[in-house]
């Protein structure tokens, strides 16, 4: 009567406090260059070694360009200091880390799973609140801040305190266009940017079991927009399909254990949830955000809302306050939106698939005039598989740019940002004020509905768009 | 490293507010840097500052009444978003040392209590009330006694809170959490000793 949750917490306690807080030990742990320098100092300052170099993978990824002329050395002297600083925590602790010409470079969340080093049943942190997208393999994967990284590379380990278990589950064929992502949209629209707060998210139905991992991902990438920490989905055939053969997964004298294991981890029928939330997909439409809340998302049929029609007059003031940062007026439709930037990437939607569905709107058809749009692939490898596909070319032909892998425009700490008062159609996780470059104005939605925003230059229901 | 909270009374700030993001907080470009101090200057920058660098007058922060303030008042789900830490170092480089809010994202609220900073959740009704009398009376102090569990308002109003009594101990004597893990190491050695048995596959090193 256990939750997948449960199952792997309790494999992972090393010991107990007796208050509720256990020290939990961690399996893999992913380091990147914004929130890494000041945990590497503190040890530094302490005299402490790291525990378990080998347990840990480090990637620049926020702050590189995604220029061709990266390799020839970061302008941007903050940026490259960061990045020269993670090099050298890397070397002189023995952690592996794919640098900037390597071509398993990447975002790095996206790059873990491509390693095989995410794993069901497995624990695993990152100093990014993202980190939840690894929990698509039935790991408890979850973001930590800085102080909790120096904790984790000091004694391999977190104290902790078992959160509270929610369910979600979501039945039904996806419609045609219609994405991962836009299921966890909608959920987030449902229960709320805090609705996860203090749980633990297991995603599950049959819309789940027929995604892609990469679906999943996106799924789990996403729960932190809810507030929660972890977002789980249960280990099937698709799980062990995608990670047989990769360099780092179990090794074939140890895989048929590691998959009796993996077995057992999902959640059992008699499993008790604090929380159970139901989402229907058949009748999913695409979903935008028109706010400055990843809650703010509607179906692309809809229209900006009514501060004066919120109930409550918190949200009264939140609302006013978001249509007056994004420019918007009440009953203005979603699709008479006009954008001046699309940005195809983040850990959110930038691996093969997203930019499949992405490429399959954009062929055959041209950017609108005075719009720019970049794709961004997630990791060198997804850029590899792209252009193999030809998926490349599809999106050049359009009059997309075609980037080096990084997270760019989901953050703006490289030179890929906004300019104030500039509107974005975006595939990526955050419509935060400033989020994507000061001033900036986001509208999150799917990889096919970003590309079919560049292409009529507004936001557009991909669905008319790719008739 | 952690600094040591007991009690304090200080001029109460707010910010009336929901859902205020670490971005919000402190914008990525200043998440550059490779040191945990003086990232007080990007302290909510697009709401301080203007177009041109110049203060915004009527954003609390800015107003003269409010200067000085150690204890922020803010809406509902504060510090949501991005897990970065340079929020608190930022919060705690501008002088603040106690957030008061209805509810906290889950990892700004354990960034603030490994910083020495106090995340205090009240019921929505007493931050209301809170916010409404400091807007109302700038300048009017909050006080809170961490060993006693409670806060002050400026009408003299006191409301009792929750704290984690491990997360209380480690503010009230300044406690190095690491340390104090490290002091166990040989539970974590033996930890793996016996999960190596049971799962191997998860101690392989990861090759470069």
């Amino acid at each position: 009567m256990a939750t997948l949750f449960r199952k792997v917490w309790d494999h992972h306690v090393v010991t107990a406090r007796g208050d509720g807080n256990v020290l939990l030990y961690i399996d893999r742990h992913l380091v990147h260059e914004v929130t890494s320098p000041q945990a590497f100092e503190g040890l530094r300052l302490a005299g402490r070694p790291v525990r378990r170099p080998g347990a840990i993978l480090a990637v620049p990824d926020h702050n590189v360009p995604t220029t061709p002329d990266r390799s020839a050395g970061i302008d941007d002297r903050e940026s490259r200091e960061q990045i020269e600083a993670l090099r050298r925590n890397a070397f002189g602790s023995g952690i592996p880390l794919y640098d900037i010409s390597d071509p398993r470079q990447g975002i790095v969340h996206i790059i873990g799973p491509e390693a095989g080093l995410v794993q069901p049943g497995i624990t695993v942190v990152c100093g990014d609140s993202h980190t939840g997208t690894l929990g698509a393999f039935g790991a408890i994967a979850f973001g930590i801040g800085t102080s909790e990284v120096e904790h984790v590379l000091a004694s391999q380990a977190l104290w902790q305190k078992m959160p509270r278990q929610m369910r979600v589950t979501v039945h039904g064929e996806l419609p045609a266009l219609v994405t991962p992502k836009d299921v966890i949209l909608a959920v987030i629209a449902k229960i709320g940017a805090a609705g996860g707060t203090g749980f633990a998210i297991e995603f599950a139905g049959d819309t789940i079991r027929r995604m892609s991992m990469e679906g999943r991902m996106t799924v789990c990438n996403m729960t932190i927009e809810a507030g929660a920490r972890f977002g789980l989905i249960a280990p099937d055939e698709v799980t062990f399909a995608y990670l047989s053969g990769r360099p780092l997964a179990p090794p074939p004298d140890q895989w048929d254990a590691a998959v009796t294991h993996w077995k057992g981890l999902p959640s059992d029928a008699d499993a008790a949830w604090d929380r159970e939330v139901a989402l229907s997909a058949s009748s999913l439409e695409p979903h935008v955000t028109w706010g400055t809340s990843p809650q703010d998302a509607l179906p692309v049929g809809g229209a900006v809302p009514d501060p004066a029609a919120q109930a409550d007059p918190g949200e009264q003031a939140r609302v006013r306050r978001a249509l007056e940062y994004m420019g918007l007026s009440p009953g203005t439709r979603l699709t008479d939106i006009p954008v001046d930037k699309v940005f195809i990437g983040s850990c959110t939607n930038a691996r093969i698939e997203d930019l499949r569905a992405a490429a399959a709107v954009a062929r055959g058809r041209k950017v609108a005039a005075g719009v720019t749009a970049l794709v961004v692939p997630g990791s060198g490898l997804v850029k590899r598989q792209a252009e193999e596909e030809g998926l490349d070319r599809a999106f050049l032909d359009a009059g997309f740019q075609w980037r080096l892998p990084g997270c760019s425009m989901c953050l703006g700490m490289n030179p890929d940002r906004l300019q104030p008062g500039e509107r974005c159609a975006s595939t990526s996780n955050r419509n935060f004020e400033g989020r994507q470059g000061p001033g900036g104005r986001t509208h999150l939605m799917s990889p096919p509905m970003a590309a079919a925003a560049a292409i009529a230059g507004r936001i557009a229901d991909v669905r008319e768009v790719a008739r | 490293m952690r600094e040591k909270f007991t009690s304090l009374s200080t001029v109460g700030v707010p910010l009336d507010r929901r859902n205020v993001d670490t971005d919000a907080i402190i914008p990525a470009r200043y998440l550059k840097t490779v040191k945990r101090t003086g990232l007080g200057e990007g302290l909510f920058f697009a709401w301080r500052y203007d177009e041109g660098g110049k203060e915004r007058p009527d954003f609390p922060l800015n107003r003269p009444s409010f200067r000085g303030g150690q204890v922020l008042v803010a809406g509902e789900n504060f510090g949501c978003g991005s897990s970065r830490e340079h929020a608190v170092w930022a919060l705690m480089d501008a002088g603040f040392r106690a957030v008061i809010a209805p509810s906290f994202s889950d990892i700004f609220h354990n960034n603030c209590l490994k910083n020495g900073i106090l995340p205090v959740t009240l019921p929505a009704a007493a931050v209301r009330s809170l916010l409404s009398s400091l807007l109302a009376a700038p300048g009017g102090k909050v006080g809170i006694d961490l060993e006693g569990q409670v806060v002050r308002g400026p009408g003299g109003d006191v409301h009792p809170f929750r704290i984690d009594p491990f997360a209380k101990r480690c503010l009230l004597e300044g406690l190095d959490e690491i340390a104090l893990t490290l002091s166990g190491a040989a539970e974590i050695d033996r930890y793996e000793r016996e999960r190596k048995k049971v799962t191997p596959w998860l101690f392989r090193d990861i090759t470069g």
